[in-house]
């Protein structure tokens, strides 16, 4: 179902971008839900923070906006084996989000409007490899996409980079959120090809 | 694999045949399943099914709920049932 434009006079296929063991690269950008997409209004959204210990840190769309914003490009790699090169985005880095957050976790459980989560451990978030991301190729992030905002961890298969983020549990252990809790890899290394638990 | 605009994104409960009689030998969507959120009861075939995901989600069409989950592996599947109180399976005497 891939959509090919014989025509496209886009940059070479291969130009510097590496392709993970078992994915092809596609042009166009699949959407994968596990569910209805959520409309979240920016007036009545928020992101939170929750440690061990109860403590909660919040964040109103006005906040998340009056942050520091990065722009950065990234390849995105899905564990149903396409990549998609290049991809343009605009967010708030989860340094700046995680930076006044006081906790002793090592593991992270996120969750989505809509109801999906997904773990990962905390320090995939920090030192510069995750975002909150609100903007994709320089327009607002549409809902299908996973806007109003969206996680994105690009080091890992797409599936850790939740859509609709609502908030992030921060866990002493490693808690399966969606897809890790019905066979696939607690932490999805596309470079080491870790789809499924055992690999 | 875009999505067209306005088209629904879930098939119905049928899409879980083929998946599901690689595991069991009876067909599973006539069995009769309530939904652990809203208690609804129906038939698996009556389930919205979303499958552009990284596995088969079977959700309520009452409340939403995952009523199933289904992720078919190189060497093994994972199904989960947990958001159905019981299957009713129809068995021939
Ligand atoms: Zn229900």
């Amino acid at each position: 179902m891939t959509v090919i434009s014989p025509g496209f006079r886009g940059r070479p296929r291969t130009s510097g971008h590496r392709l993970p063991p078992g994915q092809y690269e596609t042009r166009d950008f699949p959407v994968l839900s596990a569910g209805p997409t959520p409309r979240v209004a920016r007036e009545d959204w928020e992101f939170t923070v929750t440690t061990e210990t109860g403590d909660r840190y919040r964040w109103t769309w006005g906040d998340l906006l009056s942050l520091p914003a990065e722009r950065f490009t990234v390849d995105l790699h899905c564990v149903t084996r396409w990549s998609k090169f290049g991809t343009s985005w605009e967010g708030v880095s989860l340094d700046v989000l995680l930076g006044t957050v006081q906790s002793a976790s090592d593991y992270a459980l996120v969750s989505a409007y809509g109801g999906y989560t997904t773990n990962l451990p905390l320090a995939d978030l920090l030192n510069g490899q995750a975002w909150i991301a609100h903007r994709y190729e320089g327009a607002d992030l549409p809902a299908e996409h996973g806007g109003p905002a969206r996680l994105l961890v690009p080091h890992l298969y797409l599936w850790k980079s939740a859509k609709w983020v609502r908030g992030i549990e921060l866990t002493a252990r490693s808690e399966p959120g969606f897809w890790e809790s019905v066979g696939y890899h607690d932490y999805g290394d596309p470079w080491r090809e870790q789809r499924y638990q055992g690999d | 694999m875009t999505t067209d605009a306005g088209a629904p994104s879930y098939q119905d409960g049928n899409a879980l045949a083929g998946p599901l009689s690689e595991l069991f030998t009876v067909d599973l969507t006539t069995a009769l399943t309530r939904c652990t959120g809203c208690g609804a009861a129906g038939p698996l075939a009556g389930l919205r099914v979303y499958a552009h995901a990284p596995g088969l989600v079977g959700r309520c069409p009452g409340c939403g709920q995952v009523v199933l989950r289904l992720v078919r592996g190189p060497r093994a599947a994972w199904l989960d049932l947990r958001g159905t109180v019981a299957l009713r399976i129809p068995l021939g005497s």
